[in-house]
Parts: C-alpha cells; sequence; structure tokens
C-alpha cells in the first residue's frame, strides 16, 4: 500500500491517466442529465437541485435524498439515508489516504473530490505521482461535468411538466436498480438486498415515509454480524465505470 | 426545511470523505466495520428500489413502476449503460400509461 515516492511522471503516461480521467468524467455526465430531472420531478426547484450537486457530490446519495422526498418522506429523513449511503466514501478514503499523501488544506480540497470514480481511477495505481493524476483528472472532470448535466437535467425536468407522464417516478427505480447492480455479485450482497427490500415493504403500511428505507439498515447490520467472511472492503474497479474500463492494461 | 436538508448533507457527506483520508486506518481496521460498511449501500438501495416501485403513500401498489423496473433489469443484464437504464425504465412506465 506504500507507493514509492516518485515525482516524475513520464508525459506518456500523465497524458494516458489524464485522457481515461476525462472519458469517465463524460460518460457520468449522463447520470447528472437524469439526476437533475428526478430531483425536480420529486419537487425540489433548480437551485436546490444544482446545490446537491455542487455541495454533496456524491451520486447515490443525492439520489437517496430525493428518492426519498419523492416517496413523501420528510427531506431530514432522505438526508440521513444519503448520510449512510456516504459512509462508503469514508472507506475509500482509508484506503486512498497513504497512497496519495496529502495534508493540511491540499487533503481538505481532495476529500471533496472522494467518491466512486476518482477512487476506481487511483487506487491501482503504483506511484503517488499517477495515483494523484488519475484522482484528480478523474475527481474534476466529473465535477464539471456532473454539475453541468444536473443543471441540464434540471431545466429540462421543469419544462416537462407532470414527471407521471414521462414514467419520470418509474426512471427513479430504475436508477436505483443500476447503482445496486454492481454490487450484487456475491451471495451474502444479494441475501442482504432481497431482506432490506422485503423489511421495506413489510414497514411501507406502519411507518411514516422515509422510516422503512432507513430501518434496512438493520439488515446490513445484522448480515454483517452473523456473517463470517473476511474480503477485503469492495472499491469500485475501473470496469464498473462507464467509459472507465476501456484503456485497461 | 429542504435546504436545512440539503446543507446537512452537504457538511455530513463532506465530513465523512474528509475522515476516512484523515483518520489512521486502524481505527476502522475491525472487519466487522468493514463488512457492515460494505453492506449498508446494498441494504439501503435495494430498499430505495422496493420503496420506490412498489409504494403509494402509506400502501403497496402495483403498476406501470414495476414494469418499468422490469424493463430496466433486462436492460441491465444487456449490459446497457446507466441513462439507457434510466430511460428504458421511463420509457416502459410512460408506454403502459397511454395504452
Amino acid at each position: 500500500m506504500t507507493a514509492s515516492p516518485d515525482p516524475v511522471l513520464p508525459p506518456g503516461e500523465r497524458s494516458g491517466i489524464v485522457r481515461d480521467g476525462v472519458a469517465v468524467g463524460i460518460a457520468t455526465g449522463a447520470y447528472g442529465i437524469s439526476f437533475g430531472a428526478i430531483s425536480v420531478a420529486a419537487g425540489l426547484d433548480v437551485w436546490q437541485t444544482c446545490a446537491l450537486s455542487l455541495l454533496v457530490f456524491t451520486g447515490a446519495s443525492q439520489f437517496a435524498l430525493v428518492g426519498v422526498v419523492a416517496a413523501g418522506g420528510s427531506p431530514l429523513s432522505g438526508a440521513v439515508t444519503g448520510l449512510l449511503l456516504g459512509t462508503r466514501n469514508t472507506l475509500y478514503g482509508i484506503r486512498l489516504a497513504p497512497l496519495l499523501g496529502w495534508r493540511g488544506w491540499r487533503r481538505g480540497a481532495a476529500a471533496h473530490l472522494l467518491i466512486d470514480e476518482s477512487t476506481a481511477m487511483s487506487v491501482t495505481r503504483e506511484t503517488t505521482a499517477a495515483a494523484r493524476v488519475g484522482f484528480l483528472s478523474t475527481g474534476l472532470a466529473v465535477f464539471a461535468l456532473w454539475n453541468l448535466a444536473t443543471l441540464g437535467g434540471a431545466l429540462a425536468g421543469e419544462a416537462l411538466g407532470d414527471p407521471r407522464t414521462y414514467g419520470l417516478d418509474a426512471a427513479v427505480g430504475g436508477a436505483f436498480l443500476a447503482l445496486l447492480w454492481p454490487r450484487l455479485k456475491d451471495r451474502r450482497n444479494q441475501l442482504t438486498a432481497v431482506l432490506a427490500a422485503a423489511l421495506a415493504l413489510t414497514l411501507v403500511p406502519v411507518a411514516p415515509a422515509g422510516v422503512p428505507v432507513l430501518a434496512a439498515a438493520v439488515v446490513a447490520l445484522v448480515v454483517g454480524v452473523v456473517s463470517h467472511a473476511t474480503d477485503p472492503t469492495e472499491v469500485p474497479g475501473r470496469d464498473d465505470l462507464p467509459g472507465g474500463g476501456e484503456h485497461q492494461r | 426545511m429542504m435546504w436545512t436538508a440539503i446543507l446537512l448533507a452537504a457538511l455530513g457527506c463532506y465530513l465523512l470523505k474528509l475522515a476516512g483520508l484523515s483518520i489512521p486506518s486502524r481505527v476502522l481496521e475491525h472487519p466487522l466495520v468493514h463488512r457492515i460498511a460494505d453492506l449498508l449501500p446494498v441494504a439501503l438501495l435495494a430498499a430505495l428500489v422496493a420503496v420506490q416501485v412498489l409504494a403509494d403513500g402509506p400502501t403497496l401498489q402495483v403498476d406501470a413502476r414495476l414494469a418499468g423496473l422490469g424493463a430496466a433489469f433486462v436492460a441491465l443484464l444487456l449490459r446497457a449503460p446507466f441513462i439507457v437504464v434510466v430511460l428504458v425504465a421511463a420509457v416502459t412506465a410512460a408506454g403502459l400509461r397511454l395504452l
């Protein structure tokens, strides 16, 4: 995990890493359009939608917040659901910290860019220099395009009118399934997903909106305690990203 | 209320990221902590899918949304990119409502 101190990166390698990062950023922009449209359909205004992408800047948490609100839950329970989903960024940070080696204000600034995509494009690099280029180029490209796309999607969503006519309510479920999909590879995760969905649906008639989703976190707790497998933290690979797998070595 | 939630999520998500880059790794090295943290997104996203597609206020309702989810499932099996999956779900549900 300790990176060799190699401040000089060959220009060819550097531009290759930057190109990959920008490709991932462009592909991620497409998510941003759907996020903007879905957020407006959930009842947030364009400003609130853009503030989420600028300030929260971690896709699954943003989708969760607007998803809970769309289902009639309180914004605060949406925020708590988003925070629980944001805990995985903490684990990415623990993996990346020794590799990136940033201190002080640089670390504070880099933290905002710590997301699935920037992690996937830097965690496999062999030197600190390469990891930093991968992290920054991907993080900045995703940040720029995610925010532009959010604004575009929000304005388009506002112009569309009643979201149900265009099936935007069904699009939210599709978006969550697509976010969940790469995590369904092993059996323990599949079991967790089924139990969590079942628990949430059981609670829908008896608990206030927003609570059934939060309660599903208990399933993660219970399955985590009773299962004994000790596999390492799952970090997204480049293959899990749109546009990320093309330049694999 | 909405702005409070947005700012709370923004501050909290930033601190979670910063904590990862700042705290010594041994604090969170316990395998149980890792397992639960890995399973949390799975449980929450699965619950969000279920509630989003089947809940209608306090009741459960099978309607065009479930067909949209089925179409999204097929799109994912065919390795469609994210935006296509979302569009397929929306178009399927909208199409069914037109019938």
